[in-house]
């Protein structure tokens, strides 16, 4: 089963991050800021990660920053949850090395076709 | 995939709120011209997650809304505007209304729009006004960039002709689109996957790939993690051309991508086979690739799947079959939509640490009554006798626990409350042109939740009044010598079994001759009343008084202090005020730490027993004929230390036979009312313990001069007295402010 690391700062948008990945069959695992998701990223395997990007403790682009320094990260999909003014945000994404990005708002079919962009 | 999204709507909901209380208190703890960025990074996330949120859940008034501010926040977190007054001001306003509409959209209401449309122009006036750069659309990045600057390294030149095509090309039916794609080399460090794209093109239609090896170095020059190859892709598809600039999206600023449209090839392409394509070696993108290459095989298997198309020899392509979409992923689950109704219960959050205690007493009362019932058993000895002793007095210890226990769930700290009254003092003080700091002390004492949702409308009411009636303007302070900025501190702290809660200015104080002079005019006292200065300044507490001349918009509602006492003894607490003239006032309300259980002293009448709170008591005494006397008839009075306390015979009150009538035979108990001591006579007194309320409202009906019920040890229900209730039954109420205004005159003058 394929692995996904999400995370958001907001309780109900994790919420139905999660429960839409699991109803598609993704096991998902989920973290409330960047600090959280480093922690678990470094102690489990993810085939991808989808994080916010306006986090407190540690936004998601410096999270995207830090995985990508580790060696099971290299290539491993880190998409972004950004608003669609937030072009910069989608550069400074890309400067971190994010994959993509999803732009919010977005429903679970959205979601899903996005993942499947990066996991097939 | 069909997903209830209103499942997520209460926590949705939730958090949005506290997001808006996290933005309101940060708000005002900015101060325009001295920004801290982390101030304004907690308000910006917080709209942001409003926003994020109220788009998916579908609350697009709210999400609309919301990106107005978020934008204008954006702009001063970014340091592109500097933070000014009235930004804030509309940030606060923008929060009362974003209130109002979660509010009603949980309700299941449409919300009132007036207001947000209202705000939003004025943040659009703010964005265009000063900063018209500051809207700019975003989404400029785009393949015109990359046709305009075709990599010269390229051996596929895109076509001019082709590329202006590119905007006719949008009607419906099937196309030839051809597609050219260079990735710089750093493609798979981004995690992205040509191979998907081309999967994801192949589910649009018809599709050939043809790879390109011609960057591909020598082997000692080779970085395995980098993307050498480029592509040209054709595609048989109705799509258009947004649908293949999606696919690549992600990789438009990091690839050379050119996509045009042959317009002629339409019919063809669906009919026939892909002609672009050299002769090659067929194989499909879904297959593991394992097609044997002639050079260096070894180093594909570093490579990432992707690059591993096939790195034949220079000018070697390959073409790929065509593909059949097929939806790898068809879950189509559907879940069965059960209305719900969004439970408008109270709910308070409690700390887990909380509930744990709560476990670990709820185990300790299984054991201990396991090792009761063990006790219970067979036949009883005195040795059992002892040892079932011991397990009561260590059942009684564990309830007791589990009580106090209990009790803390529902204890929160008093901050719930102060939280509103930064915004509150800062409206107000707006409004009356006054310059106010608010202090907030003690935030941390612990309160009954219930007695918290009641004392927020009295302190309002107090706060109002203060910085209304108590603080002075800048100038009069100034010339009083005083600092320019009045201080009003909120301070909480536990007094035994109370919590204590002061309201403290450093205003005006109360003149006791001004309130003289109106109760003189209102007809409250006579001239005669001879009154201390604290005694006047209570009567600020009495229905109908007002000393502003003119009645204001914020304090004079028409509610007094009088309500604002009887709210709060409807608490069973106190409030008095301290004041000294020119220096400030100080208001303490003193409140039970909670409702639900209280300490009463059990008494008895004519057989019956009845419980007077014990906050209320001040003394009980036993009457020596001497300090007993009798004025008009009915009102028996006692005499003590120069004050003549209302004697009120609760026999009589709740019409017992069988009581002691001699007044000198039984006990009186003096308490605490509303303006002065009354006495209670009782037949005796047996012990003090706490007992847990019972409403008779809810089991009953309301009955006066009860405030409620409990069951005491013996199984016998005990009516607990309302002491302002039994005084308005025993008909003293009208004669209550003179006896006690009347304190040090004598006899006679009262009866006038």
């Amino acid at each position: 089963m394929k692995r996904i690391l999400a995370v958001d700062d907001s309780a109900s948008m994790r919420q139905m991050v999660v429960f839409t990945l699991k109803k598609a069959g993704y096991e998902v695992v989920d973290a409330k800021d960047g600090i959280e998701a480093l922690e678990i990223a470094k102690s489990q395997s993810f085939d991808a990660v989808i994080s916010d990007v306006n986090m407190p403790n540690m936004d998601g682009i410096t999270l995207i920053k830090h995985l990508r320094t580790l060696p099971s990260y290299k290539f491993t999909p880190l998409l972004m949850l950004t608003t669609e003014s937030g072009t910069d945000k989608k550069h400074e994404g890309r400067a971190a090395g994010a994959t993509g990005w999803i732009v919010k708002p977005f429903n679970p079919d959205q979601l899903l076709a996005v993942i499947q962009k990066v996991i097939r | 995939m069909s997903i209830d999204l209103s499942q997520f709507y209460e926590v949705f909901f939730e958090e949005s709120f506290e997001g808006l209380d996290i933005m309101e208190s940060e708000l005002l703890a900015l101060t325009p011209g001295d920004v801290d960025s982390e101030t304004l990074n907690t308000i910006f996330r917080a709209a942001h997650s409003i926003k994020g949120g109220s788009g998916t859940f579908g609350f697009s008034v709210i999400a609309d809304f919301t990106h107005e501010l978020e934008t204008l926040l954006d702009q001063i977190r970014e340091g592109q505007r500097t933070l000014e007054t009235y930004h804030v001001d509309l940030f606060l306003r923008s929060i009362d209304c974003l209130r109002d509409m979660l509010n009603a959209l949980k309700d299941e209401e449409e919300p009132d729009t007036s207001q947000s449309s209202e705000i939003t122009k004025k943040f659009l006036a703010i964005l265009s006004g000063e900063n018209p750069e500051a809207n700019q659309d975003d989404n400029s990045a785009t393949v015109v960039e990359s046709l305009n600057e075709p990599s010269s390294e390229s051996s596929l030149e895109p076509s001019d002709e082709s590329s202006t095509d590119d905007n006719i090309a949008q009607d419906d039916g099937a196309k030839r689109w051809n597609i050219f794609f260079k990735p710089e080399s750093h493609l798979f460090k981004t995690g992205n996957e040509p191979l998907f794209m081309f999967q994801e093109l192949a589910d649009l239609g018809e599709l050939s790939v043809e790879a390109f090896t011609d960057n591909i170095p020598l082997f000692h020059d080779l970085v395995a993690d980098d993307s050498y190859l480029f592509w040209q892709i054709s595609l048989n598809s109705d799509c258009n051309k947004e649908k293949i600039e999606e696919i690549f999206e992600w990789v438009l600023d990091d690839a050379e991508l050119v996509i045009s449209c042959e317009e002629d090839s339409c019919e063809e392409g669906n009919s026939a086979a892909p002609d672009t394509g050299i002769e090659g070696i067929d194989f499909g993108f879904f297959e593991p690739i394992d097609t044997p290459v002639e050079a260096e095989p070894e180093i594909l298997a570093t490579l990432p799947t992707a690059a591993a198309t096939t790195p034949a020899p220079a000018q070697t392509s390959v073409t790929t079959s065509p593909i059949t979409s097929e939806d790898t992923n068809n879950t189509t689950t559907t879940i069965t939509k059960e209305p719900k109704k969004s439970a408008e219960a109270a709910s308070i959050r409690v700390s887990i640490e909380k509930v744990d205690t709560l476990i670990n007493m709820v185990g300790e009362l299984v054991i201990t009554q396991a090792m009761l019932s063990q006790y219970g058993e067979g036949e009883f000895t005195e040795n059992r006798r002892m040892l079932m002793q011991e397990g009561l007095a260590q059942l009684a210890h564990h309830t007791r626990e589990l009580q106090e226990s209990v009790m803390q769930i529902r204890m929160l700290p008093i901050s719930f409350v102060f939280s509103r009254f930064p915004r509150l003092v800062r409206d107000i003080s707006q409004k009356l042109g006054k310059l106010v700091e608010l202090k907030l002390l003690g935030e941390g004492t612990e309160l009954d939740k219930t007695v918290m949702e009641k004392i927020s409308d009295p302190m309002v009411h107090l706060i109002r009044n203060s910085l209304d009636h108590g603080l002075e303007t800048p100038d009069k302070r100034v010339a009083m010598g005083k600092p320019e900025s009045g201080t009003v501190t909120l301070n909480a702290f536990h007094q035994g079994g109370n919590i204590v809660i002061e309201i403290i200015d450093d205003g005006s104080g109360i003149d006791h001759n001004v309130i003289r002079q109106k109760a003189l005019e209102k007809g409250l006292i006579d001239v005669n009343n001879d009154l201390t200065e604290q005694e006047i300044i209570d009567l600020i507490f009495l229905p109908g008084f007002s000393t502003k001349a003119e009645v204001s918009d914020l304090s004079g509602r028409g509610v007094g202090m009088d309500v604002v006492r009887r709210n709060i003894q409807e608490l069973n607490g106190s409030v008095e005020v301290n004041s000294v003239i020119n220096q400030g006032s100080t208001f303490s309300i003193r409140l039970p730490l909670t409702l639900a259980i209280l300490d009463g002293q059990l008494v008895t009448v004519g057989g019956n027993t009845y419980i007077i709170p014990l906050v209320n008591i001040i003394e009980s005494i036993q009457m020596t004929p001497k300090q007993l006397n009798n004025v008009g008839g009915d009102l028996e009075l006692f005499r003590q230390r120069e004050e003549y306390i209302p004697i009120i015979r609760l026999h009589q009150v709740f019409n017992h036979d069988g009581a002691i009538e001699n007044l000198t035979e039984g006990i009186l108990i003096i308490v605490e009312s509303d303006n002065g001591h009354v006495g209670l006579y009782v037949d005796d007194l047996l012990a003090q313990q706490q007992v847990v309320i019972k409403s008779l409202e809810a089991n009953y009906q309301r009955v006066e001069g009860i405030s409620g019920a409990t069951i005491l040890g013996d199984g016998t229900i005990s009516l607990i007295i309302d002491i302002t209730g039994i005084i308005s039954l025993a008909g003293l109420r009208k004669q209550k402010n003179r006896i006690n205004h009347n304190n040090h005159n004598n006899q006679q003058q009262m009866m006038a």
